[in-house]
């Protein structure tokens, strides 16, 4: 396998307003010259950079795999919350896409995508085109910020932090934490499932509470709810909240925020207009949005809907999706997106190849969730295709943790290791 | 071998494709949904992080692991949950994929 020096290309990010194909320009000329057959992945996060990995290898290196990512650098999400925690820095969450790059052939290419013509299976960039044989679209989620008023992105990256993609946000996040006065009020809203990560929010307070217990023990952690109920582990976050922050975390259901005064910190609810010191607003989510200018979204203007043999489109031919933007009774979580990129990544071969992909994926999914800096509580599922239902279905026999303990800290931060090494290494 | 001949045939009726190599396939179905397991134990099994290492695991020493997690007999923080959703057949599928897998020290 040789490796093209040049194959890492460097790319302005051009804000292009997106055209709806039929009728998009193909934009200046073909990025790498194709030889053989291509897959083009738009997205390196868990997802895509997975299903660039076991592609090349499946393939046996045969299938030439272009992975198209924004960031220099991958950073987890998952165990992210433990930075706010003080346990880990982002620096420990970050690897780079060497290995992908050296080991395993990966195209990479850092840069934005423009538009996509799922006719001409065409990608293009602000500076070139790259076509494919099969697209593999994995961007993960976007911010609906419209739905909350006085929220946009940019409110969101200079005072009032979702840090749910982990990167600047979470370290501003943790800078607002450390800065607040003993006696402060930490809140966090949550938007109505599904969203990235369900069992993440209440993470989130476990780690903020283990904070304040031993920086600032007069603050409160609050927790805004727009879920009837807390929506994951709601036992176990229980007893972590009682036991280990006694009267540190309030939660409250049915508060969903509708709208911020950003000067002021305040977020206000239907009911209630509260004030906060640190205020950390997670939005609703929907696909990113390359699945937008893949023409993939699904009629409710949030999620795509797959075939759960191959994660094909159920609009596009050639057009696959995996990870946080399928519609799916699925989680949307790091692990269950490289648990669909190697079905996707098999069933990509397979087809590139005229065979027939595997009829009978079972699938896992395990999401950690550190409730201090050592203690740990998990929930695991397998997930079974179903053919009457055409669907993902949870077997029997999932489920959480019997109570939190250290033993399982140390297997998330084994898992977390592991699992970097599976996608990245 | 029976579950293989059903295998090939339903792919090949469903999807009205010529026949292949079942063989083949069902080694491809075995690698698939050891795809799920490394998360935690590794690429193909091996990992370096201090979770247990499946590349290289005797078979029935395998298939006793995972029949004693799905009955309780023996205590996991975890497995319990990933054994109870396979069959039998699965885990020895599993454990034969994993049996024929080199420890990697990269991993
Ligand atoms: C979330 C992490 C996780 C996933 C996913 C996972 N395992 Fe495990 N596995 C563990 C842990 C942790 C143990 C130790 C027992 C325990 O605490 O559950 C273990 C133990 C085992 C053992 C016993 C090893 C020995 O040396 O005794 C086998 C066999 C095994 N796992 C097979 C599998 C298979 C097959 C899969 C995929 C279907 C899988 N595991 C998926 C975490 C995981």
């Amino acid at each position: 396998m040789s490796i093209n020096r040049r194959d890492f290309l460097k790319m302005t990010v051009a804000g292009i307003a997106v055209g709806a194909f039929p009728g998009i320009a193909i934009a200046g000329s073909e990025l790498l010259k194709k030889k053989g057959q291509r897959v083009v992945i738009v997205g390196g996060g868990f997802g895509g950079a997975t299903a660039a990995k076991y592609i090349r290898d499946w393939s046996k290196n045969k299938i030439e795999v272009v992975l198209i990512e924004r960031n220099a650098m991958f950073i987890s999400c998952p165990m992210s919350n433990t930075v706010l925690g003080g346990s880990r820095t982002i620096n420990d969450l970050t690897r780079s896409y060497d290995a992908l790059k050296k080991k395993h052939g990966v195209k990479l290419v850092q840069g934005e995508v423009t538009a996509i013509d799922p006719e001409k299976q065409t990608v293009m960039l602000a500076n070139g085109h790259l076509s494919y044989d099969r697209l593999i679209v994995a961007p993960g989620v976007d911010f609906m910020f419209d739905q909350i008023e006085g929220l946009d992105a940019k409110v969101a990256d200079t005072s009032i932090p979702h840090a749910w993609k982990a990167g600047t946000q979470t370290v501003a996040l943790r800078k607002q934490m450390e800065s607040m006065v003993d006696g402060g009020v930490f809140a966090i809203s949550i938007p109505k499932a599904p969203y990235r990560c369900p069992p993440g929010p209440y993470e989130r307070a476990c780690q903020v509470a283990h904070y304040l217990k031993n920086n600032k023990p007069k603050s409160k952690v609050l927790i805004l709810d727009a879920n009837p109920d807390i929506t994951s582990k709601k036992g176990l976050f229980m007893a972590a909240w009682n036991e280990l922050y006694p009267g540190m975390v309030e939660y409250r259901p049915n508060a969903a925020v509708l709208k911020v005064d950003v000067a002021g910190k305040i977020a206000k609810t239907e009911f209630d207009d509260v004030k906060a010191d640190v205020l950390n607003i997670i939005p609703p989510m929907k696909a990113g949005a390359v699945a937008s200018m893949a023409g993939v979204v699904g009629a409710d203007g949030r999620w795509c809907a797959v075939d759960f043999i191959t994660y094909e489109s159920k609009v596009h031919k050639n057009i696959h999706v995996i990870g946080d933007a399928v519609a799916a009774a699925l989680p949307k979580s790091g692990h269950m997106a490289t648990s669909q990129a190697k079905i996707c990544a098999a069933a990509v071969v397979e087809m590139l190849q005229g065979k027939s992909p595997d009829q009978n994926p079972a699938i896992v999914n395990t999401c950690y969730s550190m409730v201090s800096n050592t203690e740990a509580v998990h929930v695991a599922n397998v997930f079974r295709f179903n053919t009457e239902k055409q669907a993902m279905v949870s077997a029997d026999g999932g489920g959480v943790s019997g109570k939190r303990s250290a033993e399982e800290g140390a297997f998330a931060n084994f898992w977390l290791n592991t699992i970097l090494d599976d996608v990245l290494g | 071998m029976k579950k293989r001949i059903i295998f090939a045939l339903t792919c090949a009726v469903a999807m009205a494709l010529p026949v292949f190599d079942a063989q083949a396939e069902v080694d491809k179905h075995a690698r698939n949904l050891a795809g799920s397991c490394a998360a935690c134990h590794g690429t193909n099994g091996s990992n370096k992080s201090g979770m247990p290492i499946l590349a290289g695991m005797d078979k029935a020493l395998f298939v006793t692991a995972l029949k004693e997690f799905k009955s309780g007999a023996r205590p996991a923080t975890v497995m319990q949950h990933h054994a109870k959703g396979y069959t039998d057949e699965e885990f020895e599928l599993l454990a034969d994929f994993f049996a024929a897998q080199k420890i990697s020290k990269k991993h």
